[in-house]
């Protein structure tokens, strides 16, 4: 069963007015619609979303990352409404939480954050406090797309080698270039054969 | 020194065994191989179905998985090698005691596989360690593997232990241990061992690139 965002986005604004929460409608077959909560917000909107009597969403099923190198990309999924401003031109990283409601049977209430950018201000706050099951997700989210969660308890590598530096899933990110020997290339495989292919 | 086999047939139905320290060396390490006790991914649930009642490896000695590489003188790669494991994989084939032989199980552990692409995933155990017996497959089958089995053993029954042609772990100079990759920046340092993994020159009609 889906949510009913605009009421959820008012009974999260009667509670917590400051809060910078917007609506993004997704225009797309998938129809999947999710509300655009500032990082300053994040924590306080999920504990409110928890433990409201007549919302509940008591379950954090699935936090993941997305890059967006070209943030136009970002509006054309998850559209700004009018008046609102685009997504910065720079590109910035988004880290998405699917709620749902166990005792209500609804869900998934599709959550948004996006850091300033793709440098040095990667920081979002970190939701393990409201939900733990969080923890393992963000540590992910953090070894392959470099999302730094404040707030964390044991903010690790968890797939990679500590001493690993790169974020793989990032856009930019380019693979150690070991195919040397490939029996059968074809497509991008090939491309990256060729390169090691013996001068004539 | 070869046994001439007519001779050998002749005798033995006279019952008398001819037979060679060699011979009965190989007949003795191919019949009990013990594997060590590690898998990394499904190709290692198709080898433990190939210790079980329906196919029974005990039928070919080598049933007693080790869990100890001390104790362990066949090392089956199944499955996956990610980078982040391989300096392990490496690190635990050294552990083994001579003489110890690899099986490299499935298209992962032979050449990455269908994570052939992937930044993790290392493109074959060949690049770091020797391996005797490939078993292609995705997974293979456990007769597949028996098949590898019974090809190891083959190859031990014919194995040199003097002369100029003897094996790894019969020349006193032989390596025992290679170089256990560390774990870089951005890569495992090094990428592979160029002194025993010498990938096939590649040459090949390509449009835009001469061969």
């Amino acid at each position: 069963m889906s949510v009913d965002l605009e009421t959820i986005q008012a009974r999260l604004l009667d509670v917590l007015p400051a809060a910078r929460i917007t609506v993004r409608r997704n225009p797309g077959p998938a129809a999947q619609h999710s509300l655009l909560v500032d990082c300053a917000d994040l924590v306080d909107v999920c504990r409110m979303l928890r433990d409201t009597p007549d919302l509940a969403f008591d379950y954090l099923s699935n936090v993941t990352g997305v890059d967006w190198l070209d943030s136009s990309m970002a509006d054309a999924v998850a559209a700004p409404a009018e008046g609102e401003a685009a997504a910065p031109a720079t590109g910035f990283l988004e880290v998405i939480y699917h709620l749902y409601s166990t005792t209500r049977r609804v869900g998934p209430l599709v959550l948004r954050a996006r850091t300033i950018d793709r440098g040095a201000n990667v920081q979002i706050p970190s939701v393990v406090a409201v939900f733990r099951s969080a923890e393992f997700q963000e540590r992910e989210i953090f070894d392959l797309y470099g999302v730094e969660f404040t707030g964390h308890p044991d903010l690790r590598r968890i797939l990679m080698w500590d001493g690993f530096e790169d974020h793989p899933m990032r856009k930019d990110y380019v693979a150690p270039d070991d195919c040397e020997y490939e029996p059968t290339p074809h497509a991008a495989v090939l491309q990256k054969a060729k390169r090691h292919y013996a001068p004539s | 020194m070869e046994i001439d086999s007519m001779l050998e047939d002749d005798m033995k139905s006279q019952g008398v065994h001819v037979t060679s320290f060699e011979q009965l060396i190989n007949w003795g390490r191919s019949s009990s191989l013990w594997p060590l006790q590690f898998g990394l991914a499904c190709c290692a649930i198709e080898m433990i179905a190939a210790t079980m009642a329906k196919y029974d490896m005990a039928r070919f000695g080598a049933e007693v998985f080790r869990p100890s590489p001390r104790q362990a003188d066949l090392m089956i790669v199944a499955g996956t090698v990610t980078k982040k494991m391989a300096p392990q994989v490496v690190r635990l084939y050294n552990q083994m005691a001579e003489p110890k032989y690899v099986i490299a199980m499935g298209a992962c552990a032979i050449s990455g596989g269908p994570f052939k692409e992937g930044y993790n995933v290392l493109k074959g155990i060949d690049r770091f360690i020797p391996v005797d017996v490939v078993i292609p497959g995705c997974p293979p089958r456990p007769e597949a593997l028996l098949d590898g089995l019974l090809t190891l053993r083959a190859q031990i029954a014919k194995e040199k232990l003097m002369g100029s042609h003897r094996a790894r772990h019969a020349d006193p100079l032989g390596t025992a241990a290679f170089p256990v990759p560390e774990c870089g920046a951005h890569d495992l340092e090094p990428t592979s061992n160029r002194e025993i993994w010498h990938p096939l020159p590649v040459l090949r009609e390509v449009e835009g690139v001469e061969a």
